[in-house]
């Protein structure tokens, strides 16, 4: 999928993955439609209500800093959301992101050109994302090694091809 | 042109010349988990993995919920102790050892020259014995489990260079959380830190690894201290023979993105406010804010060395009626180490409760959970809102001498007013 189109929802900088998904609910709730439902909880209790599959989050610097807990992730991925953009993420929080198979793009100085709710063109192959009034921002390929895991639609897959290929 | 200290272990490693930047499928040596063990466990099976592709390469460690607090979490550690007899995985610790991060120093996996990922962001805490160490993702985790291998990123990396004699009852904790206020959070983004300088040199190993551990609180991808007489003595007396390590050192002419220089002489006793690590104050600036519990141990600032210090302020006080204290030993051995030294006895008669060894009310989960509108110091590393299971609860991140203080106080206090 090379064309991801989605409303946005914008976050600044610093979100942490204890307001994304709360510590209390790291042991406890391990279902993934249940686990989706606290997305973002301690952040912006609207979201959960608003969101809908395909909507895309625009954030700040250092998005995703913190806790390791791959659920800040993964609940993004089981709500099927388009896409994670960030100014720069936290580097545990990028790798969870895209072993969950969620495009997660680094896009500078575009979080402060739209609004909650605009609708942005993500086109990952050219490496482009275009907000509502035309203006084009860029943004560099991931490296072929981690563009892999993606394309393999994350690491559960991607390992899962390396088990086979090696036992095959 | 020289290497980093990140450079180096990446070289050595792969037995070739690497340079910051390059991607590279690296074995690590060890693989840490703890309670999460049980979900890499399910992810693990989903992927197809049935043996582990090398056990002696798995660590597991039960600390985040221990003793378990509800039939989930028992039955996730009982989950993981049956995978652990299955595959016959020789390096597990059950509840009460410890927080993993201090069993990983105690139990000589994190030493001078090896390569540990873990599934839990404070994995960086084993560069002050000069390991590399990093956090990881549970998926990724299981992915070692099932082919031994991981990608990572050579780092960039960065030297903070801090010189200066400290004054009277300024900690590491201080250095750190003043460090944190100036480069803030993703100051050090993505970078391996070279934590140098007279100061750092001075610190015991217990207080260069609050350093080490709270690296990640500024976005690092890890943190290193140069292995020293210190270091080489600790191991020495835990029976680690010098043969089963390697020390590695930067080269003088490596090349940093950037050096930070910190003077200690000039750092305050320094708080954390909420709800973020960098939101760095000078303590003095805080003492009308009134305190309802105390947080004296986790990862950070459990160890026996931190227990005296905020004994040495209890000893023989109560603490203030309107605050709780609760003491975590961050393992088994520091445990009975307060026990031997009667830390434990001045903090219950000092109106204290000793906590299990365990991460407990550091991620609120159990154990010390707030009520709304309360207010935490902490000697942990994190005050995320939320972050002690309420999310209209305050956490202030300090030193165990200005948590001890503002226990005896009931308000944000310093060790000079004791």
């Amino acid at each position: 999928m090379s064309v991801i189109k989605g409303r946005v929802f914008i976050y600044g900088d610093d979100v942490n993955t204890d307001v994304i998904f709360p510590g209390k609910y790291t042991y406890t709730v391990t279902d993934p439609k249940e686990m989706a439902l606290h997305a973002l909880e301690d952040e912006d209790p609207a979201f959960i209500k608003e969101v809908s599959k395909g909507d895309i989050i625009i954030a700040g610097k250092n998005f995703g800093c913190g806790s390791s807990r791959e659920q800040a992730a993964f609940c993004f991925k089981y709500l099927e959301m388009g896409a994670v953009v960030a100014e720069s993420f936290s580097r545990i929080y990028f790798r969870n992101c895209i072993n969950a198979g969620l495009p997660t793009l680094e896009v500078r100085n575009v979080k402060d050109k739209v609004r909650r709710g605009d609708v942005v063109t993500i086109d990952t192959e050219k490496g482009t994302l275009t907000i509502s009034s035309g203006e084009v921002f860029s943004f560099p390929p991931l490296p072929p090694e981690v563009a892999g895991i993606m394309d393999a639609g994350g690491l559960n897959n991607y390992i899962k091809k390396k088990i086979s290929e090696k036992k095959g | 042109m020289g290497k980093s200290f990140a450079e180096k272990i990446f070289s050595m490693k792969l037995g070739k010349d690497l340079t910051a930047g390059t991607i590279v499928s690296v074995k690590p040596d060890y693989v840490l988990t703890h309670d999460n063990a049980a979900a890499i466990l399910g992810t693990f099976q989903k992927m197809g993995g049935e043996n582990l592709y090398d056990k002696n390469q798995a660590v597991i460690i039960l600390d985040h919920i221990v003793p378990a607090a509800n039939e989930k979490a028992a039955a996730n550690h009982q989950k993981i102790r049956m995978f652990v007899a299955e595959q016959e995985i020789e390096s597990f610790y059950d509840c009460g050892r410890g927080v993993c991060h201090q069993v990983m120093v105690e139990e000589g996996f994190a030493l001078p020259g090896k390569f540990i990922v873990g599934s839990d962001s404070h994995t960086t805490t084993y560069g002050a014995l000069g390991a590399f160490s990093t956090g990881i993702g549970r998926s990724e985790a299981a992915g070692i489990w099932a082919t031994g291998e991981i990608w990572l990123k050579v780092p960039e990396s960065m030297k903070i260079v801090i010189s200066g004699k400290p004054s009277k009852y300024l900690t590491s904790k201080d250095v750190l959380l003043y460090i944190a206020g100036r480069i803030k959070a993703d100051g050090a983004l993505y970078k391996s830190i070279e934590f140098s300088g007279e100061y750092v040199e001075s610190l015991s190993l217990a207080d260069r690894l609050v350093l080490t551990n709270m690296a990640v609180e500024l976005g690092a991808k890890n943190g290193y201290c140069a292995p020293d007489e210190k270091v080489f003595k600790y191991l020495e007396e835990r029976n680690i023979n010098a043969g089963s390590y390697n020390p590695i050192y930067p080269d003088p002419d490596a090349e940093y993105a950037e050096t930070i220089e910190i003077n200690v002489e000039n750092v305050p006793f320094t708080i954390a406010c909420p709800d973020s690590v960098d939101n760095a104050k000078n303590a003095d600036e805080l003492k009308n804010v009134r305190v309802h519990q105390v947080l004296l141990g986790t990862c950070t600032n459990g160890r026996i060395e931190d227990f005296r210090m905020a004994a040495e302020l209890l000893k023989g006080k109560k603490i203030n009626k309107n605050t709780r204290l609760l003491v975590l030993p961050a393992s088994s051995e520091i445990y009975l180490q307060a026990m031997e030294e009667g830390l434990l006895k001045v903090f219950v008669e000092a109106g204290g409760i000793i906590l299990n060894p365990g991460c407990g009310p550091c991620l609120g989960a159990h154990e010390g959970v707030m009520a709304p509108g309360e207010v935490t110091v902490s000697t942990a590393n994190r005050n995320f809102r939320g972050r002690m299971g309420c999310n209209t609860a305050y956490i202030y991140l300090a030193s165990p001498y200005v948590a001890a203080a503002s226990a005896l106080k009931g308000r944000i206090a310093t060790p000079d007013e004791i």
